[in-house]
């Protein structure tokens, strides 16, 4: 009889572990799509506004050319792996920290249109750094709770699969911190 | 932006995080963003209109004190009331651990969740117990501030991961016009110390040993220490002939803080380290005091290499008496020093600092996203029922 009782109790207390838990993780999982989109509309801003900067006719034609042409691939690189995608966006920062050092920042914001569209970039690209660290917190932690045993053995995640960090570089180019 | 702000402590108390919040919701409302504080209180009629009344307090012992805190079933329906009324893009938690309305705040919502770390709390006590429940609501948060190194420092200890880090601002209007002290005799040369006295590192025992070699030169110099520690044992620490400059204020309240700054001719900053912005440099330079603070890389990049403060070498006395000296002697340098600090103590003010908190909100927030009840996924959000009663509860109209 206590036994019963005891095993009832067990039966209860394991299986409100394992309903709280899933909770948790479909937040997490949540949390995780959020976060997701959150960083794509830092990126399609980023290149947005690079690729207004590319065209404005304020830098020079071979920086503008560099720019356009990375901003332009990483816009079209949405529907591509998200390994290709962090690669275009990688390539845009390369392509903006080498086409705006200190000399042409300046040189831009000297011009009326040239200063906000400055202050825009330099917006947009922080926020990229932002999103892309609260995506990748967000995967940690949902990695960490998948990795328990618990979660493993009854397989709480279902069918989604393991989340991935988004890895990119997303430096801010020098001369837009001193500008 | 819509944006909810909720404070854990009363508002009617003047505190760190209290004055952050109000501080952090007139930058926003400057900024164009629609606010809403949620926040205890014991006089609700004396509350603004921006902040909802998040119910009474209890006084309960929390951290090793007793503190002052606003719980149970009302204060959660409060909570809900708020986040269903309030139909925020972004809900910005202030101290998410707290047992008050920010951790029950974390409980009850999901959506764009921010939250800010102010305190460095020691491990054991605040959430060991509590650890998956607490690590649970925190898992909801989307993006992390803290507001110094030592509260980023607890936030990875307890719950992993990282945050940004976001200093408090400073509103310099506000140290600009305050009052002076009455006790500081403005005929006199005079100085000023800031800090806890017993802590080595902030530096006391460097303007200790200065201190004979300053009054040989200047013999009528004041000089105010505000901070908490034994005023027994530093009076028994002076060299021998200062007792008779040295003033000692005790603890001080943030406006006699801002006050003592406002009156002194130079504030001394002689820390050895472990200052991680100086954010109390940016304090003196708003209240027009002249600064003369130690070479430490984060006093460095805030008085701009000496440009809007004079710099002398760390843990060196000879060298803080020289500039003491220096500064004193010289009304038209300490001019110099307080017209270049008038103006980089504007990278300071709260109207710049909020637009780093706006770019976390921009980084968490998807076009359209609100902020919603939580009502799935938790224990206690099953058991409630999905919608109260009072309605009209969270209004503040009791």
């Amino acid at each position: 009889m206590i036994v019963g009782i005891v095993a009832v109790v067990l039966v209860l207390l394991v299986g409100l572990y394992l309903s709280m838990t899933a909770g948790r993780l479909d937040h997490l999982h949540r949390r995780i799509d959020m976060s997701r989109l959150a960083l794509d509309a830092q990126l399609l801003r980023r290149s947005s506004v690079a690729l207004e900067l590319a065209s404005s006719g304020l830098l020079d034609p071979a920086s503008s050319v560099l720019i356009a042409e990375a901003a332009h691939d990483a816009r079209t690189s949405s529907d591509r792996e998200p390994a290709d995608r962090a690669m275009a966006e990688s390539d845009l920062t390369a392509a903006l920290v080498a086409a705006l050092d200190a000399d042409d920042v300046a040189e831009v914001a000297g011009s009326p249109t040239g200063q906000p569209m400055l202050t825009e970039l330099d917006a947009a690209c922080r926020r990229v750094q932002l999103s892309r660290r609260f995506h990748n917190d967000a995967v940690r932690a949902c990695r960490q709770l998948r990795r328990q045993r618990m979660v493993r053995l009854f397989r709480l995640a279902g069918h989604t699969p393991w989340p991935d960090t988004w890895e990119m570089h997303d430096t801010v180019p020098d001369g837009l911190i001193d500008a | 932006m819509k944006v909810g702000l909720v404070c854990p402590y009363a508002w009617d108390v003047p505190g760190g995080v209290r004055s952050h919040v109000a501080d952090l919701a007139l930058a926003l409302g400057d900024h164009g963003h629609q606010v809403s504080v949620l926040a205890p209180s014991d006089d609700p009629s004396s509350l603004p209109s921006w902040v909802v009344d998040g119910g009474r307090l209890f006084s309960v012992p929390y951290n090793g004190s007793v503190a002052r805190m606003s719980f149970g079933v009302r204060a959660m329906r409060r909570v809900r009331g708020f986040v269903r009324d309030g139909d925020f893009d972004i809900l910005h938690i202030h101290e998410p651990v707290a047992p008050s309305l920010s951790i029950i705040a974390c409980w009850v919502a999901r959506g764009p969740l921010v939250a800010t770390w102010h305190s460095s709390q020691d491990r054991s006590r605040a959430l060991s117990a509590g650890y998956h429940l607490a690590q649970t609501a925190m898992e909801k948060v989307r993006g992390r501030i803290a507001v110094s190194e030592e509260a980023r420092r607890t936030l990875v200890a307890h719950i992993g991961g990282d945050a940004v880090l976001i200093p408090n601002g400073v509103r310099v209007a506000a140290f600009a016009s305050t009052g002076r002290l009455a006790s500081v005799d403005p005929q006199r040369p005079s100085a000023l110390f800031l800090g806890r006295m017993d802590e080595s590192r902030k530096g006391l025992d460097v303007l200790w040993e200065a201190l004979p070699a300053v009054l040989d030169q200047v013999p009528d110099l004041q000089v105010l220490v505000a901070g908490p520690g034994d005023i027994d044992e530093q009076r028994g620490r002076l060299p021998h002939g200062t007792a008779d400059n040295v003033r000692f204020l005790g603890t001080v309240s943030d406006e006699d803080k801002a006050r003592a700054l406002r009156s002194v001719d130079v504030y001394v900053a002689p820390h050895i380290g472990g200052e991680s912005f100086g954010i109390v440099l940016a304090e003196a330079m708003a209240a027009q005091a002249a600064v003369l603070a130690s070479d430490l890389p984060a006093f460095r990049r805030v008085l701009e290499d000496g440009r809007s403060g004079r710099l002398f070498a760390s843990g060196d006395p000879a060298s803080l008496a020289a500039g003491l000296v220096d500064l004193l002697a010289k009304p038209d340098l300490r001019a110099q020093y307080v017209a270049a600090a008038d103006r980089r103590v504007r990278a300071f003010d709260w109207d710049r600092v909020v637009e780093d908190v706006i770019a976390v909100y921009d980084s968490v927030h998807t076009p359209g996203e609100k902020v919603a009840e939580d009502l799935r996924g938790q224990l206690v959000g099953r058991l409630s029922p999905r919608s109260d009663p009072g309605r009209g509860d969270s209004n503040g109209a009791t």
